[in-house]
């Protein structure tokens, strides 16, 4: 743990991205404290550009901008992690099977993963979510169901390499059933490289759902940074605080985000260096 | 393997993915609640009654679902996308129509994407550790976690809004100016933003994947061996270490033409470029699912065309992919 810390740590970026997160997920946790009450409320005159009442100005209906930013982040960072989960959790599934059992199951999976990869993927989680109807959970399943593929061959490879190795065989020989050996000897040396593109993913996850509540596509009961952005376009040049602020949080969690999965895996795959980061 | 056997290899794969997204959105219809011939009839046709009963007897919808599928199989080979009752034309009119100003915008943020960012990362790599590098590998980091549309808003303001250099939205001025070429040149002004909007992010992208690529060939013994002939530095660097260092990018762009397309839907959104982006947002307000079924296979069609084009370049940078 000490070393996984120490190269974490060695990584600048990281520690900075780290930061930015722990600010961000605590805006996240005090929004209800910080700012009480419902953010769809309005709160003063409509319009009003930024100022010691209202550091980030109003909205067109008199909408508290800061209270918005902060209730999002709930909600974005929510999506971002559920989705990912799923998406982890589909990807590892199907690459450990496709990679353990090979031959045909394998040549099965792998042909529909990039079946799924072929596919614009933003495009149909946009078919997804209209057609599922807006709302938190149409958001998850449908960045789950277009970002697994990526997971999927990962965790293939993992474990078509950890299978030859010795202590696989040796499991086997003393009659451990498949599942155990999937799940307690090889899933653990398969985790660190997982992990690593997990937390990459969370970014990816984040900025597919802000292009998706920016089209109207958002769970029309919760505010989030994309709606906030979407509804703000077409007063752009009266208002410039309206879409700038929410932007700005979209940018800074998904940067930290991206650093702080760079620097996992500095500490996680040390052996692999900086220039060949994995795709 | 000749040309001519993995042409039809390709062209069948290509065949098999298609058929399978038809199925997709087969299955994507009677996943929606309610009534599939509501879902085809969209918000704006669902309560006539006369309107869903033509479409259950176009679609069969009242015989068994494998017969359903072949149907509707067929109609989409014969290029019928369905009908928009909503905007009472046939579906495949209004993105044929659209086409065009789509193909415009990906294909040259593409390019843009590509040559800019091929340049930057070779850039970066022959200057490793150096300011240069650094300064490319922070931009890259910095476009690369921006949201696309709120790049496209950034630009607006600052270009249009405070600079007043580039028009904001649209493909063309409300008046266009006489003669083919000021409206060519009219078109280009307003296709500046949407594709360095749209390219930014993927200019990131190439540019670390060429940097990292270039670095790993440099150490490659072929590259010792033209050092010690004495080449040119330059002649090196491209005839040896780029031209091998830009197979996975090539490979990785192929991959990413979907996303470009995606990507192509928020552009247009936000600059109101009238292509079929802008055309799936409309369907989207309207709930118009049959349009927005039918830009999903054509965007699939184009992503197929993209992988082609990438295929292709693949086989004229590395001649051995096409031999073996």
């Amino acid at each position: 743990m000490r070393e996984f810390w120490q190269r974490f740590s060695r990584n600048r970026g990281a520690l900075a991205g780290l930061v930015v997160l722990a600010a961000i997920a605590f805006a996240a946790l005090a929004a209800s404290w910080l700012f009480p009450g419902d953010p769809w409320q309005m709160k003063a005159k409509p319009m009003l550009a930024p100022d010691a009442s209202f550091p980030m100005g109003t909205d067109m209906l008199g909408r508290d901008v800061a209270a918005g930013v902060f209730h999002g982040a709930r909600v974005t960072l929510t999506i971002g992690l559920a989705s990912t989960i799923w998406a982890t959790v589909i990807g590892v599934l199907l690459g450990a099977v496709s990679g353990y059992a090979g031959g045909r199951v394998d040549e099965a999976i792998m042909r529909f993963t990039e079946f799924v990869q072929t596919i614009p993927s933003f495009i149909l989680a946009i078919l997804l979510v209209a057609i599922l109807q807006p709302g938190i959970s149409s958001t998850i399943l449908a960045i789950a169901v277009v970002t697994w593929p990526p997971v999927a061959r990962l965790a293939r490879s993992e474990f078509l390499a950890l299978r030859q190795r010795e202590f696989v065989a040796a499991a086997l020989t003393i009659g451990l059933p498949a599942w155990r050996v999937i799940l307690i000897e090889i899933l653990p040396n398969a985790a660190s490289s997982i992990i690593v593109m997990a937390s990459l993913m969370v970014a990816t996850a984040i900025l597919t759902e802000s292009a998706l509540s920016f089209l109207g596509l958002g769970d029309p009961n919760l505010i989030s940074w994309g709606y906030m952005i979407g509804a703000a376009r077409a007063v752009i040049r009266q208002a410039w605080w309206l879409s700038v602020f929410p932007g700005a949080a979209i940018f800074l969690t998904v940067l930290a985000i991206n650093l702080v999965g760079e620097g996992l895996n500095d500490a996680l795959n040390p052996h692999l260096r900086r220039q060949g980061r994995p795709r | 393997m000749g040309r001519l056997s993995r042409a039809l290899i390709w062209i069948g794969k290509s065949l098999a993915v298609l058929v399978a997204i038809v199925v997709l959105n087969f299955c994507l219809i009677r996943l929606a609640p309610g009534d599939p011939a509501t879902v085809l009839a969209g918000e704006a046709g669902a309560s006539d009654p006369h309107v869903l009963a033509e479409i259950r007897q176009q679609y069969g919808l009242d015989r068994p679902l494998p017969e359903q599928l072949a149907i509707y199989l067929r109609a989409v080979v014969s290029l019928d996308l369905g009908f928009s009752y909503r905007n009472q034309r046939p579906v495949a009119d209004m993105i044929l129509e659209r086409l065009p100003a789509t193909l415009l915008l990906t294909g040259s943020a593409f390019l843009f994407a590509l040559a800019i960012g091929i340049a930057l990362g070779s850039a970066a790599a022959r200057r490793v550790g150096r300011w240069v590098d650094s300064a490319i590998s922070v931009a890259g980091l910095v476009f690369y976690a921006m949201p696309i549309f709120w790049i496209g808003l950034l630009f607006v303001l600052l270009f249009s809004v405070a600079l007043g250099w580039l028009p904001p939205f649209g493909m063309r001025s409300m008046i266009p100016p006489e003669g083919a070429a000021a409206r060519s040149l009219d078109v280009a002004a307003h296709l500046v933003l949407p594709a360095l909007t749209l390219g930014l992010f993927y200019v990131a992208v190439y540019a670390r994947l060429t940097r990292s690529s270039m670095l790993e060939v440099q150490h490659y013994d072929y590259i010792r061996t033209a050092r010690a002939k004495g080449l040119p530095e330059g002649r090196i660097v491209r005839a040896h270490i780029l031209r091998n260092a830009l197979l996975p990018v090539i490979t990785i762009a192929g991959i990413q033409a979907g996303q470009l397309v995606g990507g192509a839907i928020v552009v247009e959104t936000v600059f109101a470029w009238p292509g079929i982006g802008r055309l799936a947002f409309d369907g989207l307000l309207q709930r118009d699912y049959n349009l927005l079924l039918g830009i999903f296979v054509i965007c699939s069609v184009m992503v197929i065309f993209f992988n082609m084009l990438t295929d292709i370049a693949l086989s004229i940078a590395d001649p051995r992919i096409g031999a073996s």
